[in-house]
């Protein structure tokens, strides 16, 4: 396994230990949440990478996969009985047709146009579920606590979440790695650069923004559904909230977008970030304000983000992260 | 013996200007076919059309015996043809052994990543880039640049080339490097399209050359005779430095 053999591989592994690891120690509750919306945070931006970074599309919509998926995930459980695995799966399967189906027509758009559709898709499909009665329309699912029974009751399932959570993050991140390095990869990067050259010279543009867009419903999809699951509680202005999306955009810009681990390190920070923000006395109800300000200052000043920095400075780091 | 590529009557038009108009050549295999004419003359739209950027209004296009009027540019570039820009287009952020795995991957031979990576060290050494495989496309000279629009498009490993002013922009002898190696391009049994304005060039290149002029096809022939046309004379009075350049070349 050539995998096996770069350290990206053993750093990857290491965070998942650490993740999986330091919580458990004294049955640190508080850590343990802590990091669940750090590793959440890890999926959405990793995932929103893939289109942001690798093929230059900006999808400011990317949390109506997370929301979905809790949707469909909740409702597999509570309206039809379904165990979480299986819930959780066909919830990330059913997002990902739906944003092949809406893929296929808006990635027709570019740049700016794109972005606002993809607001567009967000917003409609939360118009949508707000008047669903059988998602409960605007006041959302309740789940009864009697299904965490099958997990060992309350307190055990919210360990097997977190767990469940922390692998779905490391394989964002392995996900991310695996498409950078492949032919597939290859031809977004192109795509990323010069959607028309790439075009001219063989990359079937169509077909690989779609499945890019598609690719990078799945894991948040899942990732909705445990993270609703473990609330007990979805309703429309939670699943589909645009901040989220904004933020998962402003942590892969920190990290630096385009690279596997930026989204990582940028989604530690600005979680570890965020949580002084809001228990500052000053900053509590400028986060947002924050955040905004410091997409701005990447933007303009270190548009490769962290990554694009280190890489500035020790060049040989290229070959040790991705 | 069937052409290589067929033209047949085809025309395009961009709202009131006709840029192409029943147009109709063959290009046949393993030679190199000159397309020369005034600025405006539909040269680069040609060359659009056939690989697939723009869809013509009518007539076809035969590439190999296959019909691909109409068809996208990665179908087309998938087919085995492969082609230039006038302007640039590199990948800048990606390096020069990056660009063209690109074409190399996705082009005739679709190679899978790691045979791709060979071919496309090879493309980049052929026209002289081997010392800049790692070099960030965009850090180029110009000449480095068309230089590597030429290895991304052999590393495809095409059946037919389509070259748009490779030697635009370039010195005198970069000129000469890059003459030789488009000549050896074709020793490589790969056939040539060009476009070229530099008519020292294309008329020693070139085993036959087709003339446009407002989107129609003025003469076809061997250099020597479509030089001593009087209506390609005529065309290129409108400038006549190129004209006097126009007969030099071949006299």
């Amino acid at each position: 396994m050539i995998l096996l053999r770069r350290p990206f591989f053993w750093i990857v592994a290491a965070i998942i230990v650490m993740f999986v690891v330091a919580p458990s120690i004294g049955n640190n509750v508080q850590m343990r949440e802590d990091l669940l919306l750090a590793a959440v945070y890890i999926v959405l931006a990793s995932n929103l990478n893939l289109m942001l970074g690798y093929t230059g599309y900006v999808n400011f919509g990317s949390i109506v996969f997370f929301g979905l998926g809790g949707y469909f995930c909740v409702y597999f459980m509570s309206a039809l009985g379904w165990g979480l695995a299986p819930a959780a799966l066909v919830a990330g399967v059913a997002v990902s047709a739906f944003a092949l189906f809406f893929g296929l027509g808006i990635l027709r758009l570019r740049g700016a146009y794109f972005a606002l559709a993809t607001i567009g898709v967000n917003e409609a499909v939360q118009a949508f579920v707000t008047n669903f009665e059988p998602w409960g329309g605007g006041t959302g699912i309740y789940l009864s606590t009697e299904l965490f029974q099958p997990l060992g009751g309350p307190a055990r399932a919210l360990w097997i979440i977190y767990y469940i959570l922390v692998g779905v993050m490391g394989l964002s991140l392995y996900l991310s790695y695996f498409i950078k390095t492949s032919k597939f990869g290859l031809g977004l990067l192109a795509i990323g650069q010069n959607e028309d050259a790439a075009a001219v010279l063989g990359v079937p543009t169509p077909r690989y923004k779609a499945l890019v867009y598609c690719v990078s419903a799945f894991l948040p999809a899942i990732a909705g559904g445990l993270y609703f699951f473990k609330g007990a509680f979805i309703q429309p202005i939670d699943a589909f909230d645009l901040q989220f999306s904004t933020e998962a955009i402003v942590i892969a810009m920190l990290g630096g977008q385009g690279t596997v681990m930026g989204p990582a390190l940028g989604a530690f920070i600005y979680e570890q970030l965020r949580g002084w923000l809001l228990t500052s006395d000053t900053f509590a109800n400028f986060q947002l304000v924050i955040a905004g300000a410091l997409l701005l200052v990447i933007v303009i000043f270190a548009p490769g983000g962290l990554m694009g920095w280190l890489y500035g400075r020790w060049p040989r780091l290229k070959k040790v992260l991705e | 013996m069937t052409a290589l590529l067929a033209i047949e009557n085809l025309s395009k038009r961009f709202g009131g200007l006709a840029a192409v108009q029943k147009l109709s050549f063959t290009v046949e295999e393993h030679e190199i076919l000159g397309l020369i004419g005034p600025n405006g003359a539909g040269k680069s739209t040609l060359f659009n059309l056939i690989n697939g950027v723009f869809a013509p209004d009518t007539g076809s296009i035969i590439f190999r015996g296959a019909g691909i009027t109409g068809a996208l540019p990665f179908n087309v570039a998938r087919a085995g043809l492969a082609r230039t820009h006038q302007i640039v287009q590199p990948l800048g952020a990606m390096s020069v052994l990056e660009n063209c795995t690109v074409g190399a991957c996705f082009g005739r031979e679709n190679l899978p990543l790691t045979q791709a990576r060979q071919a496309a060290a090879e493309a980049a050494s052929f026209v002289g880039l081997g010392e800049r495989l790692d070099s960030p496309a965009s850090e180029l000279t110009i000449a480095g640049k068309k230089r590597l629009e030429l290895a991304r498009a052999l590393a495809a490993q095409p059946t037919l080339l389509l070259l748009d002013e490779v030697l635009a922009g370039l010195n005198s002898t970069e000129v000469e490097r890059m003459i030789d190696v488009i000549r050896r391009i074709r020793e490589r049994g790969i056939t040539i399209l060009m476009i070229e304005h530099l008519m020292q060039a294309i008329m020693s290149l070139s085993d036959r050359i087709v003339v446009l002029n407002s989107g129609q096809k003025l003469a076809e022939g061997p250099p020597a005779v479509v030089a001593n046309d009087p209506a390609v004379i005529e065309a290129y009075l409108g400038d006549p430095q190129l004209a006097a350049e126009f007969r030099g070349a071949v006299a």
